[in-house]
């Protein structure tokens, strides 16, 4: 049966590269939105491009946020991209005094050393396995986030720092790198989620 | 020095004109090398990290053919691409993004028209804002950047514009010296140096790929945070992959696929 998920639309957002990479998927894509609300029959993939408050005040219009977090608490699959990732946390550097999802405890910061943003392929290493493989990803990120419980890193990364490039907390994942930009392997990792939630 | 672990890229550059990949010298005598879209898939294959397309259509139809080629690009590939060439306005930009391209170079009319720089930084942030610079050095060796593909010479110093440029909000140089450009006499390596060790942006090296050895220079030499060839692509006589693995063997950090 063919694998169908919820993509958050998210004003301004690039969603194209990852509506076509799960086009070449063969996935089934349902948009939602303030007006076309999740009803957490399918897995949640939110694609972030943006700032943190951006993202976080495009998708609290109409209740959505509280929506998603509701879904998100009674076990629905969420996959988080880039500032996707970032909004599961309590909050950002990025912009002070605006609260995430707080679906995973944490705090979001910004590098601070090398050129900032970090644009280009790093290495992704297993801080934990749940079935992923170590590779090479896309990043374009400025900030990062920083779990509370180390157990909730997924991969990390290096970039003049060690720092924490994906998250899976039950059913919760994040990745702050670009599946939909990181070739092969990034399509295995997109696929690895699927076939996971769909079980 | 803290440890950096970002690979060095690679990028293979396509000239495309009216929707094929072309090669020429000094644009004449453009010979057919395909479709751009099965030439990129088959770099992507070899491990390329990223491909720059420019187009060097000259007809009023340009904008339209462009659209559809990359949209078909964006369809196709996994990899992040750019696309440059007679990029002048802002809807230029909007559009190019919108049919799929990860970034948008820029050159003569930024030099004409800084503005532009700020005004995609501004709508689209900088990481998707590519300034291409074509340097010439004078009797002097100083760097100067040429325009319109090198028919004028700007006057003004190489190094100053970039961090002009940056300033304005480029998330990137794509630096094409045009004294090694065409030669396969091995990249700048003192010109790449003074621009990727001085700017805080990533500095893509261009102009004078020979071989291995000359991806080695510049990134262990001179410090380039990605290099992008085209020839040595094209003639066959070079994969991404074989350049990759004998920089893997150098000690450089680069993505083996």
């Amino acid at each position: 049966m063919k694998i169908e998920v919820d993509l958050v639309n998210i004003d301004g957002g690039n969603k194209g590269s990852v509506l076509r990479l799960l086009d070449r998927l063969d996935v089934s894509v349902n948009e939602v939105d303030q007006n076309k609300m999740p009803d957490g029959n399918r897995p949640l993939i939110l694609p972030g491009v943006g700032a943190f408050g951006a993202v976080m005040q495009s998708i609290e219009k109409g209740g959505l946020s509280s929506r998603i977090i509701e879904l998100v608490k009674q076990g629905t699959p969420y996959l988080g991209i880039c500032v996707g990732m970032q909004i599961l946390f309590d909050q950002s550097e990025e912009t002070p005094g605006v609260a995430g999802l707080k679906l995973v405890p944490g705090t979001v910061v910004k590098f601070t050393k090398g050129k900032v943003p970090q644009i280009g392929w790093n290495k992704l290493d297993n801080a934990k396995s749940n079935g992923y493989e170590p590779g090479y990803a896309y990043f374009v990120n400025s900030y990062y986030a920083v779990p509370q419980n180390e157990n909730d890193t997924l991969y990390s990364a290096e970039y003049h720092e060690r720092y924490c490039a994906a998250v899976q907390h039950d059913n919760i994942t994040g990745f702050q790198f670009h599946p939909e930009k990181s070739g092969a392997f990034g399509q295995t990792l997109m696929q690895k989620w699927l076939s996971d939630v769909a079980k | 020095m803290s440890q950096n672990n970002l690979c060095k890229r690679i990028i293979p550059c396509l000239d495309v004109a009216n929707g094929r990949t072309v090669k020429g010298v000094n644009f004449q005598g453009l010979r057919d090398m395909g479709d751009p879209i099965e030439l990129a898939k088959a770099y992507e294959n070899q491990g390329a990290d990223e491909i720059v397309f420019l187009d060097i259509t000259a007809s009023h139809e340009k904008r339209s053919t462009m659209l559809l080629w990359v949209e078909r690009v964006a369809r196709n590939l996994s990899i992040p691409f750019t696309v440059g060439g007679g990029v002048n306005t802002i809807d230029d930009v909007q559009a190019l993004l919108q049919a799929g391209a990860d970034k948008v170079s820029v050159n003569t009319q930024a030099v004409k028209n800084p503005e532009l720089i700020t005004d995609i930084k501004t709508k689209f942030g900088s990481q998707c804002c590519v300034v291409a610079i074509d340097a010439k050095r004078n009797s002097k060796g100083i760097a100067l950047v040429l325009i319109k593909g090198g028919r004028e010479n700007t006057g003004m110093v190489a190094f100053d514009w970039a961090k002009k440029c940056v300033e304005l909000g480029a998330g990137e140089i794509l630096l094409t010296s045009w004294d090694k450009d065409g030669t396969q006499s091995g990249f700048d390596l003192e010109l790449v140096k003074e621009f990727a060790s001085n700017l805080p942006v990533p500095v893509i090296a261009s102009g004078g790929a020979k071989n291995s050895e000359s991806f080695v220079d510049v990134f262990k030499e001179a410090n380039a945070d990605a290099a992008l060839a085209a020839t040595i692509f094209h003639d066959g006589s070079h994969t991404v992959g074989a350049i990759k693995n004998i920089l893997n063997q150098e000690g450089v950090q680069v993505r083996i696929c």
